[in-house]
């Protein structure tokens, strides 16, 4: 019970705290009136910039690691990735803005964030995309060898396929996971009452987890409500994320199951 | 007189494997080889590519670990040893008059000790361990020991979802919600007992204790969910024969259970402790962030080295020396060596139990 209850407790209490904002004004008005219009486009394009750069990053070295890699350089490159997970949040944050929006001139800008972000979920999807590979049943593997398929040609036609759902389960998640974010994004994207262009540097982005935290220190109970509402759209679209990644982590169980018969 | 010693291993004494084992490893060696000539053209433009992949996040550590250490260094020559021994103050920035120490300028006044920022993310993760082990025990071995499956499933659904929930929310829940509540109603019954540490002005709800339950809430998933497969993987073996003993279920649990899973759980409260370390909003929106100041009860407000980087970067700008900027940089530096060493120390350890090691560390 005492597992359960603190689940419930934060979603209800987050979404009983912004009642009086919820309604379509949220979607539809900026954070100039009373909605978050453009915090919500602005998070969603970083979710399409982390899918485009971590997602392929991370998918290619989870297929390097886990097909291609033998022996020391696979050991040594899984090690360090490891080290990358376990980095604090703010840190990433912190060189993000001393490099990437100081020294390289890119000012608060969409990449500035989104590199912050990839660097923070690269880890998880480069493990996810191994263990995925690896949980295929070898026999596969050697067959198509036996066959005289190429490398990569038995990768791509013959273990990419069942390993799918397993690897787009771990992208989805590492999505929400930096739906949540807020600690890399605070010196890196900057905000904007504005909706968010594409541009990729000096144009700041506004993003949600900055509206929760902004809202939370302004006095009144119309801002503090913003905030909680805020946060209640950012948990719609991780429990989605969450929801989906479940769906297909158990379609990629039943895959494997049945092959390995 | 001496004797020559023959350090070359004695060729009768020295463990030689099997004839057969040798001709089995030199094949196995022989067919990596023989795997890796084989590689097509094709083959080998798609493994070099892939490999540029592979190598980004290792460059990106090291590229992180470089800029850290280059924007520290203007701190660690200025700060010297003084950095764990003084408190914490950005100085004057208002007024042009500097100090100048080892050829580094700094604001009049300003020391940039890391100690009450130490003692702060090492007492309120300290806290939160204290409530997050034994309910994240307790929890896991109920679940998995006294459930049905159908419910373990269910309540796993909750666990997920607790991992999930993002540090803002967090933050969100505990300044509006769970603060207030536990301010109104167990705090002030607390407060009320006049025990040292215990005692003292309750406030909002704002402070050192709800900043590490909040933090424990955050790790009692990490936590449960390495126990949860520890107690699975007791050997039912063992629980037979406990249970043909004449051992009650609870002292199964105690005799049996709990030393096997001991070595595991301690690994998984140092991955918990990682991620309690290095936590920033949340503790931040909570915990009233008073810089650079001890608390002087377990309700008071204060600061760690997270919250502080993130709360004083916008400060430290200000400073024309640029002191503060690399300051913050030189705290940055040990958080990072103190939680990439207990994360990776938790890892080591976890490895042990599970195979895939768990992708833990950061939410979800």
């Amino acid at each position: 019970m005492l597992i359960a209850a603190p689940a419930i407790a934060v979603i209800v209490g987050v979404f009983h705290q912004a009642l009086p904002a919820l309604g379509w004004q949220l979607f539809t008005k900026r954070t100039n009136s009373t909605g978050i219009q453009n915090a919500i486009l602005g998070s969603l394009l970083f979710l399409l910039g982390v899918l485009i750069v971590a997602g392929t990053i991370g998918v290619g070295a989870g297929i390097y690691l886990a097909e291609f890699a033998s022996g020391r350089t696979e050991r040594a490159l899984r090690f360090f990735s490891e080290v990358l997970a376990g980095m604090p949040s703010i840190v990433i944050g912190y060189i993000g803005y001393v490099t990437l929006v100081v020294e390289f001139h890119w000012s608060y800008s969409l990449l500035a964030a989104v590199m912050a972000l990839s660097v923070l979920v690269l880890p998880y999807i480069v493990k996810t995309t191994e263990v995925a590979l690896r949980n295929v049943p070898s026999a596969l593997g050697e067959a198509a060898a036996g066959l005289g398929l190429p490398r990569s040609a038995t990768v791509r036609q013959v273990l990419l396929p069942p390993a799918l759902p397993g690897i787009v389960s771990g992208l989805v998640v590492a999505l929400a996971i930096s739906t949540g974010e807020l600690a890399p994004l605070l010196f890196t994207a900057g905000f904007s009452d504005n909706d968010p262009t594409l541009h990729l540097f000096h144009h700041q982005v506004p993003y949600l987890t900055n509206v929760v935290f902004t809202d939370i220190s302004i006095p009144g109970a119309r801002a503090h409500a913003t905030a909680a509402a805020a946060g209640v759209v950012t948990l719609g679209i991780l429990l989605v994320l969450i929801a989906i990644g479940r769906i297909l982590a158990s379609r990629a169980r039943r895959n494997t199951a049945r092959m390995s018969l | 007189m001496s004797v020559a010693v023959d350090r070359r291993p004695d060729p009768a004494s020295a463990p030689r494997l099997p004839g057969r084992a040798r001709r089995l490893v030199r094949a196995h060696r022989a067919r990596r080889r023989a795997r890796l000539s084989e590689l097509t053209r094709p083959d080998r433009v798609v493994r070099g590519v892939l490999l540029v992949a592979a190598i980004i996040p290792t460059f990106a550590l090291a590229f992180l670990a470089y800029q850290m250490l280059k924007y520290a260094y203007p701190a660690i020559v200025f700060n010297g040893w003084h950095v764990f021994t003084t408190k914490f103050s950005l100085g004057n920035q208002y007024s042009t008059a500097v100090q100048v120490r080892h050829g580094y300028k700094a604001p009049k006044g300003a020391v940039y000790g890391i100690l009450p920022l130490l003692f702060g993310t090492l007492i309120s993760s300290l806290i939160a361990l204290f409530f997050a082990v034994p309910i994240s025990v307790a929890g896991a071995i109920l679940l998995v020991e006294r459930l049905p499956v159908r419910v373990q499933g269910f309540l796993g659904i909750f666990l997920e979802l607790l991992a999930g929930i993002p540090s803002v929310i967090f933050g969100l829940w505990g300044i509006y919600t769970f603060g207030p509540f536990l301010s109104r109603t167990v705090y002030r019954w607390i407060a009320d007992l006049h025990i040292p540490w215990l005692r003292g002005p309750t406030g909002a709800g704002e402070g050192l204790l709800t900043a590490s339950l909040v933090l424990a809430v955050m790790i009692i998933p990490i936590i449960a969910s390495i126990t949860r497969e520890l107690v699975r993987s007791v050997p039912p073996l063992a629980k037979e024969g406990a249970v043909a003993l004449g051992l009650t279920p609870s002292e199964t649990v105690r005799f049996v259970v709990i030393p096997y899973i001991k070595t595991g759980v301690i690994a998984a409260s140092i991955l918990g402790w990682a991620r309690a370390l290095g936590e920033t909003i949340a503790v931040l929106i909570i915990s009233g962030d008073l810089l650079g100041a001890y608390p002087h009860s377990i309700f008071d407000p204060f600061s760690t080295i997270a919250t502080t980087i993130a709360s004083e970067l916008d400060s430290a700008l200000t400073d024309s020396t640029g002191m503060a900027v690399h300051a913050l940089a030189e705290f940055g530096l040990v958080l990072l060596v103190v939680t990439l060493l207990t994360n990776l120390g938790g890892r080591l350890l976890t490895r042990r139990f599970s195979a895939a090691g768990l992708p833990v560390g950061r939410g979800v």
